[in-house]
């Protein structure tokens, strides 16, 4: 019963992985259908959770919530499973994506193509900044540490890592500054 | 020894990437950049690619440069590395779940973490439009040619489409179709 479980978790998330363009809030919804509407593994709330610890986790969303779903619905080996579904269809496409695509460059057409493509991907994370930005606090503080880690890695060219470790530790500070009550 | 490197700088880019595919971007090209791995023009190329095929951006793009660098084994060790610190993290967190998201901690951290985003995609995007536009650095040559307006034009026209949510798919597939009616007009 229970390896039947864990292969069902396998074949949910490849699934989920197959069928998701445009990375991972655009997975959220069809996880919520396979994992809570049709498998009933999770409750409606638990969808909530699994996008609140996805984001205050490290690494991609869609593998963090493949790891939780499978652990909350059968242990270690779930988690595996369905980190492992969620992975191997994007592998396996790009694979064979990356033996296809090696001289683009010389083929007339293609290089057309990639010329517009590169404008439209530009525009497309030019939405997505603005996204993020609409949906972070407003307040002071939160523009001072956009406006220093812009500054820090385009100008000065700080490592990416030391600005994300910096800005982790001035939000732990300004929290416990204004806060009078702490929780470990 | 190359399998083991690959393996590792993805590893450091899956457990700082904080916020999704798109907040992986800059360390993805600082790392490729560095490595010689990959210039930023094919990276590009690349995240319109990732953008179009199904499954995490992230995944993808591992995928890619792991590839790209070191063929299957190189895909085998890239994806490793940069879905591993999630598993672990998740595999912890998941059992001290109520704990950790009340903990002030973590929150404090987060405080910090997800302006912090808003500015590292900025500073990509500065990055990537600077490639795109001036692959040349700056120069009063590029302000003489069509090509030039040209792509401020569209992308001008794409910004607009992707506010009005058309899908990402539908935004590259236009692009290129654009990018290849241009090419043979101009002849570039």
């Amino acid at each position: 019963m229970k390896y039947k479980t864990i292969w069902e978790l396998f074949l949910t998330f490849m699934k989920i992985g197959a069928f998701t363009f445009g990375g991972a809030y655009a997975m959220i919804p069809l996880i919520q259908r396979e994992v809570c509407d049709n498998k009933k593994w999770m409750s409606k709330d638990d969808i909530l959770d699994i996008v609140a610890i996805s984001e205050t986790t490290p690494g991609p969303i869609a593998i963090n919530a493949a790891t939780f779903v499978g652990y909350r619905t059968s242990g270690y080996l779930g988690a595996f499973a369905a980190t492992f579904g969620v992975i191997v269809p994007s592998f396996l496409i790009i694979l064979l994506l990356s033996f296809l695509l090696t001289d683009y460059q010389n083929i007339r057409i293609l290089r057309y193509a990639f010329w517009g493509i590169r404008i439209g991907v530009l525009a497309l994370i030019l939405k997505a900044l603005v996204s993020m930005f609409k949906k972070n606090k407003k307040g002071i503080f939160a523009y001072i540490i956009m406006a220093s880690a812009l500054v820090l890695t385009a100008f000065v060219k700080v490592n990416a890592i030391f600005v994300i470790i910096g800005c982790a530790a001035a939000g732990l500070l300004y929290t416990l500054i204004l806060r009078k009550e702490v929780r470990w | 020894m190359i399998l083991l490197k690959l393996f590792l700088t993805f590893f450091k880019i899956g457990a700082f990437t904080f916020g999704g595919g798109y907040a992986m971007i800059p360390l993805i090209q600082e790392e490729v950049e560095r490595n010689g791995w990959l210039d930023s023009q094919s990276l590009i190329d690349f995240i319109a690619v990732s953008e179009s095929t199904p499954g995490p951006i992230a995944v993808n793009l591992s995928t890619y440069v792991g590839a790209k660098i070191a063929g299957v084994p190189g895909a085998l060790c890239a994806t490793a590395g940069v879905a591993l610190p999630s598993f672990i993290v998740i595999l912890i967190v998941a059992r001290i779940y109520e704990a950790f998201r009340k903990s002030t901690v973590v929150n404090g951290c987060m405080t910090g973490l997800k302006p912090a985003v808003v500015g590292l995609i900025g500073s990509a995007l500065l990055s990537l439009s600077q490639t795109v536009f001036f692959p040349a650095g700056l120069n009063t040559a590029i302000l003489g040619s069509v090509s030039f307006y040209l792509s401020l034009l569209l992308l001008f026209a794409m910004t607009v489409l992707a506010f009005k949510k058309v899908h990402p798919i539908i935004i590259i597939l236009i692009s290129a179709a654009v990018g290849v009616v241009i090419g043979y007009i101009l002849d570039i």
